[in-house]
């Protein structure tokens, strides 16, 4: 019952991290219909830009919340920058072209990144310093630290306000009505190319702290972790239904919790025979699973196929 | 016949704010040319409207119709001039258009399947900024269309086909238009829908909006139209006011079918 119990907890951490990155999957693939496969980088480079602040002040006699706060307010808009980049490098002069190009140059992009990252941050795992308090509390016999309760209650105060500036905001109406049809949202005045880049600006900086929660969850952070990280939130992008944001959340969630609960009872399921380290075989298990039997996902309607 | 009678109406109401915007139409088009990869589409056609006129371009499938509008609106390249109020439209991009004063209703209706029909109205006054003017015009709106104030919190895809028509001209209308340009409102509709549709077509142009009007159905655009245009595989071959085309033989035969 304690590990279960404490799976969810993890799980539910880990998800909510998953979700956060597949957003910027899903706000990108609804909007352009294109995989940004750049997108894990934003996180790891998220994840290492705010790391080497929080380093630099680590000895500062500033408190730790405060120089992880910093940390953030660095790396959301250098991810901001970055994801804004990649969009005007990679993928508008490609608009126009077959959609197996740009996903090309994604790939292309996540490598050269990946090998900037390399060259700036070198090879070495970076530890994250033990600056944050090491306090928690008790939930019968499971447990559950204050920082993941901080990721847990910034995760859905993020998602509650991408909820509300999607449905709510003149910004958030002029995406939606350019996700189903650009052409039409230009005759309404929205200018195509002003939208799109927003999508990116809102879907990196989600990236950017979900890197820093990342390697804050788990002490580290590495110039390839955007790589397994980026595929996992995009199998929750798809678990979801790509394009549908309450998908990405969703999506994001189960992921975490499938992962977490398999990782927990995988030696007991197999005898022994496998171990928790085989934690990342869920998320694969999953997108294929998916992709054979769902392909649009839990919450992916076909609306569009409608009038 | 009701239809003899609006088309004088249209015709004065034509006349009468046309003389106030001196002699330059509000919309002159000469020698556009549009092609499809190579395919000529449109082979330079030219074509007037004059501010405060209701103008019809007739024509079968595949005249170049829906080309000729899209090019107006700059959703296709195309060579020739286009100049509203005074200005080549050529170097604009669509979304430039609207805040102009000029509006596309497309072909299909195109209205956001997945927004709600309140928001796919305040679509159309995206570009606006005036809080009073749009709430006013949104009650206008409301008055003219009343079933888009009944259906506000409805998606626009679980709406008929009428009344995303019904949609899709209110939207336009959100943005306080100049230059309506309207690509075949009567289609796919039941006649019944097809009369409602263009009682409000012939309301907004009473209001003094300048109305292009494409249409397949001849007898209707000629019956609300001052004066018409007649296109044939990309090319115009007759223009004139509407009651004279509606007299011509020519006309008669391959479009009214008689
Ligand atoms: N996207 C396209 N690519 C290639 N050819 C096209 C395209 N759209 C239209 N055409 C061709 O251009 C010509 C004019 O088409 P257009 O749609 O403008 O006609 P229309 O007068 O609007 O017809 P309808 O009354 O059926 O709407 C037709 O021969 C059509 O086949
Ligand atoms: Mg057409």
């Amino acid at each position: 019952m304690d590990t279960f119990i404490q799976q969810i907890i993890n799980g539910l951490v880990l998800g909510s991290i998953y979700a956060l990155v597949a957003l910027g999957y899903t706000l990108v693939y609804g909007i352009l219909g294109l995989i940004n496969f750049a997108h894990g980088e934003v996180v790891m480079i998220g994840a290492l830009s705010a790391l080497t602040v929080i380093k630099l002040l680590a000895g500062s006699g500033l408190p730790g919340i405060a120089v992880v706060a910093i940390g953030v307010l660095v790396a959301v808009p250098l991810c901001m920058a970055l994801g804004y980049g990649i969009e005007r490098v990679a993928y508008r002069p490609l608009r126009q072209a077959p959609r197996l190009a740009p996903l090309i140059t994604a790939i292309g992009m996540s490598i050269v990144l990946q090998q900037l990252a390399m060259i700036f941050w070198g090879r070495n795992y970076h530890s994250f310093p033990p600056i944050l308090p090491e306090t928690g509390r008790e939930i019968g016999d499971a447990y559950i630290s204050d920082l993941q309760i901080a990721i847990l209650l910034l995760a859905a105060a993020i998602m509650a306000g991408l909820m509300l500036l999607i449905n709510r905001t003149r910004l958030g109406r002029a995406m939606r009505a350019t996700a189903e049809n650009p052409q039409i949202a230009g005759l309404m005045g929205v200018n195509i190319n002003a939208i799109i880049s927003a999508t990116f600006l809102i879907g990196s900086a989600l990236a950017a702290v979900a890197g820093v929660m990342v390697s804050a969850n788990y002490s580290i952070a590495h110039y390839q972790m955007g790589f397994i990280l980026g595929l996992k939130a995009f199998t929750a992008a798809v678990l979801g239904g790509i394009g549908n944001v309450p998908g990405a959340m969703l999506g994001g969630l189960l992921l975490g919790l499938i992962e977490s609960l398999g990782a927990g009872y995988i030696g007991d399921l197999t005898g022994g025979f496998l171990g928790s380290h085989y934690q990342d075989v869920f998320a694969f298990f999953v997108l294929i699973l998916v992709l054979v039997f769902r392909p649009s996902g839990l919450m992916g309607e076909k609306v569009a196929e409608r009038a | 016949m009701p239809e003899a009678l609006q088309s004088e109406e249209a015709g004065a109401d034509g006349r009468g704010d046309g003389g106030a915007a001196a002699r330059r139409p509000l919309l002159e088009v000469r020698d556009l040319q549009v092609s499809y990869g190579g395919i000529a589409a449109v082979r330079g056609i030219s074509l007037e409207v004059a501010a405060g006129e209701m103008v019809c371009l007739i024509g079968a499938n595949g005249a170049g119709k829906t080309t000729t509008l899209k090019a107006l609106a700059r959703l296709l390249p195309a060579r020739g001039a286009i100049d509203y109020r005074g200005e080549s439209l050529l170097q604009r991009a669509p979304h430039e258009l609207i805040g102009a004063g000029l509006a596309l209703v497309p072909e299909g209706r195109g209205v956001f399947a997945r927004l709600s029909v309140a928001e796919n109205l305040a679509m159309g006054a995206y570009c606006r900024r005036d809080r009073d003017g749009i709430a006013a015009d949104l009650e206008h709106i409301h008055a003219l269309l009343p079933r888009l104030k009944e259906r506000a919190g409805q998606l626009a895809g679980t709406l008929s086909g009428g009344e995303q028509q019904m949609l899709a001209l209110g939207r336009a209308l959100m943005s306080r238009p100049q230059l309506l340009l309207l690509d075949e409102p009567s289609m796919g509709l039941a006649p019944i829908m097809v009369q409602r549709v263009f009682e409000v077509i012939r309301r907004v142009a009473a209001e003094g909006v300048t109305i292009l009007l494409v249409e397949q159905n001849a007898r209707l655009a000629l019956s609300v139209a001052a004066r018409g245009y007649v296109m044939e595989s990309g090319a115009i071959t007759l223009a004139g006011e509407a009651a004279a085309l509606l007299a011509d033989p020519k006309v008669r035969e391959a479009y009214l079918g008689e």
